[in-house]
């Protein structure tokens, strides 16, 4: 199956191991995914906070370019594929901001009739592909992985609609399918803090403790992701949490698509393994090296 | 702490109504009931001057200085857990983002000075290549807004650094023209 791409900043740079992953995935499970020529950044939330017609604006040109080629926009990043399916029902919902919309896109040369479906790259596995394609693709099995899903924030709220807001299940289920065993884990939508990294540190700190604590009382030996920031701020900043907390949380955070690549036989190096913050290790590093 | 222990009519500021009433998805805040279950959805809550419920209240009352300048808006991360559950459905996240706009506008954004600092060079950032560049957003954010603390940030820079995650040069777009031209329009439109 064919899809329009839009990576998002984050995974060309600090989280570029998502996109080795996701390259080294697609072919085998068959979905090819062809980048949006000339893509801009989406704005994230940053931009929102600052100016709210020029964020949707600059999305805007996203779901324009994106409308000649009559597929589906597929993005791995959470804040992307919120902000873009934000714009798109508000330029459904706001008759004043979608005539504004599209008098700047003209400026541009270009047009948008509001007919793109934004969609995350989770959903298009799970729901596209299906759990018992790659069931029938797995050559090594998980067995004995335990595994927390962490799903954060923004891939199912406010009103994506693809899994449930409070509990989703789509990682738990892909989990099983690979054969490792998903953890009862609580805290699988609460906020890791996001860019409140950046500004509120000790905060978001707190918050990333709570997310790493639940994941160790259910014995998880990982948690995987499916967003640059979350993966960043549970891995990268782990170590200051530590300090900070005086915890001793050693928990690879990695991403579903690194799972998945495991799960099918594909090299560790080729899945951007070694690019994590907090490495493999113990008995994680024997199931995934051993089975 | 609200400062104001007795409050009467004409000190209140209903202007202050109107113009959150016409931001879009704004008018909700009148359906408001306050169940208070935002406020208990909320994961920074308990950080926050006046919790999510409380400034819905104040809004309606007419604070607005009290509003604009509390800690609440900054400590919002954007998690939409109160928006999905509000009841009413009220966009409340979407009304924590006007309410930064309006406190930075009208200089009453003291607590969120980082949050500004940051969201400006992000902006920077979009109108100079037309995609973040996180190296330079990173760099340009710690040099204005932490200068003190600058080394601070060195282990989690190096973590990244070494392990590839940093990448030295920006991505830009080729049409940057074009992206250009959207964003001037938008400025003769101006903001809703």
């Amino acid at each position: 199956m064919k899809y329009t791409y839009y990576p998002g900043c984050s995974v060309k740079a600090t989280a570029n191991l998502y996109q080795e992953s996701i390259d080294a995935i697609a072919p085998v499970i068959g979905i090819e995914l062809e980048e949006l020529d000339d893509w801009n950044c989406c704005g994230a939330t940053a931009y929102m906070s600052v100016r709210e017609l020029m964020s949707f604006a600059i999305s805007a040109r996203n779901l324009a370019l994106a409308e000649k080629h009559h597929r589906d926009l597929v993005t791995p990043c959470s804040a992307c594929y919120l902000v873009l399916n934000k714009t798109n029902h508000y330029f459904e919902e706001y008759p004043d901001m979608r005539k504004k919309l599209g008098q700047a896109l003209e400026a541009g040369g270009l047009s948008y009739s509001g007919n793109i479906r934004v969609r995350h790259i989770l959903d298009v596995i799970v729901n596209d592909i299906g759990m018992e394609r790659i069931s029938s693709l797995v050559k090594k099995r998980l067995d004995g992985l335990k595994v927390a899903p962490y799903y954060g924030c923004q891939i199912v709220r406010p009103e994506m609609g693809f899994d449930d807001p409070d509990d989703p299940q789509s990682m738990d289920v892909l989990i099983e399918t690979l054969g490792a065993e998903a953890v009862k884990y609580s805290m699988k939508t609460k906020c890791c803090g996001a860019s409140l990294m950046g500004t509120e540190e000790k905060m978001a700190l707190k918050l990333c403790r709570e997310l790493l604590m639940d994941a160790e009382n259910n014995g998880a030996h990982c948690i995987i992701t499916l967003c640059p920031l979350c993966q960043m701020n549970l891995d990268i900043y782990q170590s200051k949490v530590n300090s900070l907390f005086k915890t001793k949380f050693n928990i690879p955070v990695i991403y579903f698509s690194q799972l998945i690549g495991l799960a099918l036989g594909i090299k560790s190096s080729e899945l951007g393994m070694k690019r994590l913050g907090v490495k493999v290790s113990g008995e994680m590093k024997r199931i995934i090296e051993g089975a | 702490m609200l400062e104001k222990e007795v409050c009467y009519e004409a000190t209140l500021d209903h202007d202050f109504l109107d113009e959150i009433y016409s931001l879009p998805g704004g008018k909700e805040i009148k359906r408001c009931i306050q169940c208070g279950t935002c406020t208990g959805s909320c994961p920074q809550a308990c950080q926050m001057d006046h919790a999510p419920r409380k400034i819905f209240s104040l809004i309606r009352a007419g604070f607005r200085d009290e509003v604009l300048r509390s800690n609440t808006v900054w400590l919002c991360s954007s998690c939409y857990s109160c928006a999905v559950r509000c009841p009413k459905e009220i966009k409340i996240t979407d009304v924590m983002y006007a309410l930064k706009r309006l406190a930075i506008k009208e200089g009453k954004a003291k607590r969120g000075k980082k949050a500004t600092i940051l969201s400006r060079n992000f902006v920077g950032m979009v109108n100079k290549y037309g995609r973040n560049h996180e190296t330079e957003l990173m760099t340009r954010y710690i040099l204005a807004a932490e200068p003190f603390n600058l080394f601070s940030f060195v282990p989690q820079g190096m973590k990244l650094f070494v392990n590839g995650r940093l990448p030295v040069m920006p991505h830009k777009i080729r049409n940057l023209d074009q992206l250009r031209k959207i964003m001037e329009k938008v400025e003769e439109l101006g903001e809703i």
